[in-house]
């Protein structure tokens, strides 16, 4: 057991310091940082922009920098944020939440449906609950996660039902404990609802797929026959059917984050993807730096946990 | 049923090729010049091609009425009834290129000067969404595709040489591939985007985006085309090649890359939508293609003032089309998986 996961986490601490490595090299080469806007200004000298570069550390060789960064991390800052003149920690912590609180619960959410869906659609293949929700999921797969947000934002602010933009309303301080959960809940519902629906039929399909395949397996023929219930059939059938799908929860958080992140520009929920645009306009590279790693340990850990999910599910990976 | 799928490939083929076929002349189909503004019809609604006349008879040539403000509301706008602006078939118009090569003065579509030819409306500046969805449409769809040429490209050769030469090169690659594969696709795009230039012209954004975008994506074909020359390299009629002295370039060109033309084929059907969505998002937050060209991006963005995203339904064009390709290229992607699966 220890010896599993001490490898797969190694190995996924490995991948992250690769990708750290890699956006150091990418932000050498890059032409210009948040100081190249200040040459263009006359009264501003030549000079004043170089210590302002030397102050940062921005003059420094890759090595040197990639090293300070390294210990800021450590010290638990992720570096300078030039635009905020603050650490970024804090700056990235906060939006972080924000992320992850549309993410989970779409997640949820997601599994939440396509579960019993996929088990109906499987349970009665080829017959009419099978094909509408296939024509449903490949439907809504054509439908890019773009233009998803967009006719969601247009639903909302033509029906005025629900808030549009932000997380809280104005005078949201004001409000009572019980006010302030129900007022975020109402702005969030919009977000999330669209961000599950981004990788529903992805999973619908899955889940489908799997299901049929348990059931085609000679232990339900033998369980039915021998007269169990339905229900009880399909849960052993689910348990056989788990193992692909805890590994397609990991592969899926690559694409949950990417739409997350049209659908905070969208809907201007003020998470990591406005920050991430706003830092690559004003070259607030560390910011940018840990947007990416955000992304980064999210993806990554999720696959971690499935990892850790299947090494509990499936008895195969434990006698390896 | 196989024939009933191969029919399937080629409508589907069919189809697409036509939709390309109507962008890539886009300066035949266009009534107006994409960037020719006309500031006084700013957001005018799309002109109704009308048959029949005020006394009641029926025209075989389609006309518009002029739109003038309404008598009682300044802003709101009313047909005027009085003049009739015939449509013109095959009209002579400004110049416009075809693929660059060609120029022509041809135009499918036109009217008299004043008349209100906006067959999807107008935008902010009184352009005609129509004619810039077109001129835009060439610009998303040629970085869709040449995006996923170079990322096809780079994925054959390094798959090929991590399958093909293994060792070092095949664990080098493999571990460059995995750590490309463990960033979300949205935010990668935009982590190297952010370490390019900002202020760009057109030319330059559509060159830098299909560079970006093709040099991300080559990490998926490479293991799927890796796996294919590992399988491939240890047949018999390979090895017996082999000893008959066949060199390793030979043996590549002759029995091992032809084998990977599914799979690639495949991959092309899926990467080319995902690359000009690539382009549209890009540019739809502002770090592609910017004004004055028109892509399918920068046409959508200005849905996210409110007002515009209420009031005009028809700035929602490019999303339509971008719908369209995107549903023509997932039943080509389909259609090729099961041409695939059934040719086994």
């Amino acid at each position: 057991m220890t010896r599993y996961l001490a490898a797969r986490a190694a190995h996924a601490l490995l991948l992250l310091s690769g990708i750290s490595v890699l956006s150091f090299v990418f932000f050498q080469l890059a032409p210009g940082d948040f100081f190249s806007d200040l040459r263009l200004n006359p009264s501003i000298s030549a000079e004043t922009v170089a210590a302002l570069r030397a102050q940062y550390g921005l003059d420094q060789p890759l090595h040197v920098k990639y090293f300070r960064w390294l210990t800021s991390v450590a010290q638990g800052e992720f570096g300078y944020s030039f635009s905020y003149h603050s650490p970024a920690a804090p700056l990235l912590l906060a939006r972080a939440h924000n992320t992850l609180f549309l993410t989970i619960p779409a997640t949820i959410l997601a599994w939440l449906l396509a579960v019993p869906l996929g088990t109906w659609a499987a349970a009665r293949a080829g017959e009419w609950p099978d094909r509408v929700s296939a024509a449903g999921a490949s439907a809504l797969l054509s439908v890019p996660d773009l233009l998803l947000a967009l006719g969601v934002l247009a639903l909302a602010v033509h029906t005025g039902a629900f808030p549009v933009g932000g997380m809280v309303s104005l005078g949201y301080e004001q409000l009572g404990a019980w006010e302030k959960v129900r007022d975020i809940l109402s702005h969030a519902f919009l977000p999330v609802t669209a961000l599950a629906l981004t990788i529903l039929p992805t999973l619908l399909r899955h889940v489908r797929a799997a299901m049929v395949e348990a059931l085609a397996a000679p232990f339900v023929k033998a369980s039915r026959a021998h007269g169990l219930p339905r229900r009880s059939v399909m849960r052993h059938a689910l348990r056989v059917a788990a193992n692909p799908l805890i590994s397609l929860f990991g592969l899926t958080l690559g694409n949950l984050l990417g739409a997350s992140l049209l659908i905070e520009v969208i809907l201007s929920w003020p998470g990591m993807g406005p920050l991430l645009l706003e830092a690559i306009s004003a070259r607030d590279f560390h910011v940018v730096i840990g947007a990416v790693m955000f992304s980064a340990v999210a993806f990554i850990g999720g696959n971690f946990a499935a990892d850790v999910l299947l090494y509990a599910a499936d008895p195969r990976i434990r006698t390896k | 049923m196989k024939m009933a799928s191969r029919k399937r490939l080629w409508v589907v083929l069919a189809m697409l090729a036509a939709m390309h076929a109507v962008v890539l002349l886009a300066g035949f189909f266009s009534p107006h010049h994409p960037a020719r503004q006309n500031r006084m019809a700013p957001f005018a609604a799309p002109s109704r091609l009308r048959f029949v006349d005020e006394q009641g008879q029926f025209h075989f040539r389609p006309f518009v009425y002029a739109r003038v403000p309404h008598p009682a509301d300044p802003r709101a706008r009313t047909e005027a009834r009085a003049r009739a602006y015939p449509v013109r078939f095959f009209v002579e118009g400004w110049e416009y290129q075809v693929a660059g090569v060609f120029r022509s003065r041809l135009h499918l579509l036109g009217a008299d000067e004043g008349a209100p030819l906006f067959l999807l409306g107008t935008d902010e500046y009184g352009r005609d969404v129509f004619s810039r969805l077109l001129h835009g449409g060439q610009i998303s769809l040629l970085a869709g595709v040449l995006a996923a040429g170079l990322s096809l490209a780079l994925g054959t050769a390094l798959g090929t040489l991590a399958g093909f030469f293994g060792r070092w090169a095949d664990a080098g690659i493999m571990r460059l591939a995995e750590l490309f594969l463990s960033l979300p696709w949205v935010y990668l795009l935009l982590a190297v985007r952010a370490f390019l230039p900002l202020h760009i012209s057109p030319a330059e954004a559509f060159l830098l985006i299909t560079v970006v975008v093709g040099m991300i994506g080559w990490a998926r074909p490479a293991r799927l085309v890796r796996g294919v020359v590992l399988s491939a390299k240890e047949r018999t009629y390979v090895l017996a090649a082999r000893g008959f002295g066949a060199s390793n370039f030979y043996l590549l060109r002759k029995h091992i890359l032809p084998q990977t033309h599914g799979v690639l084929l495949t991959q092309a059907s899926l990467l080319i939508p995902q690359y000009i969505l690539a382009e549209v998002t890009l540019s739809f937050l502002g770090l592609g293609v910017g004004e004055p060209a028109s892509s399918w991006g920068n046409m959508l963005s200005s849905l996210q003032q409110y007002h515009v995203l209420t009031s005009y339904w028809w700035m929602f064009a490019p999303g339509g089309a971008l719908l369209l390709f995107a549903q023509g290229f997932f039943l080509l992607a389909s259609a090729l998986q099961e041409r695939a699966s059934g040719s086994l």
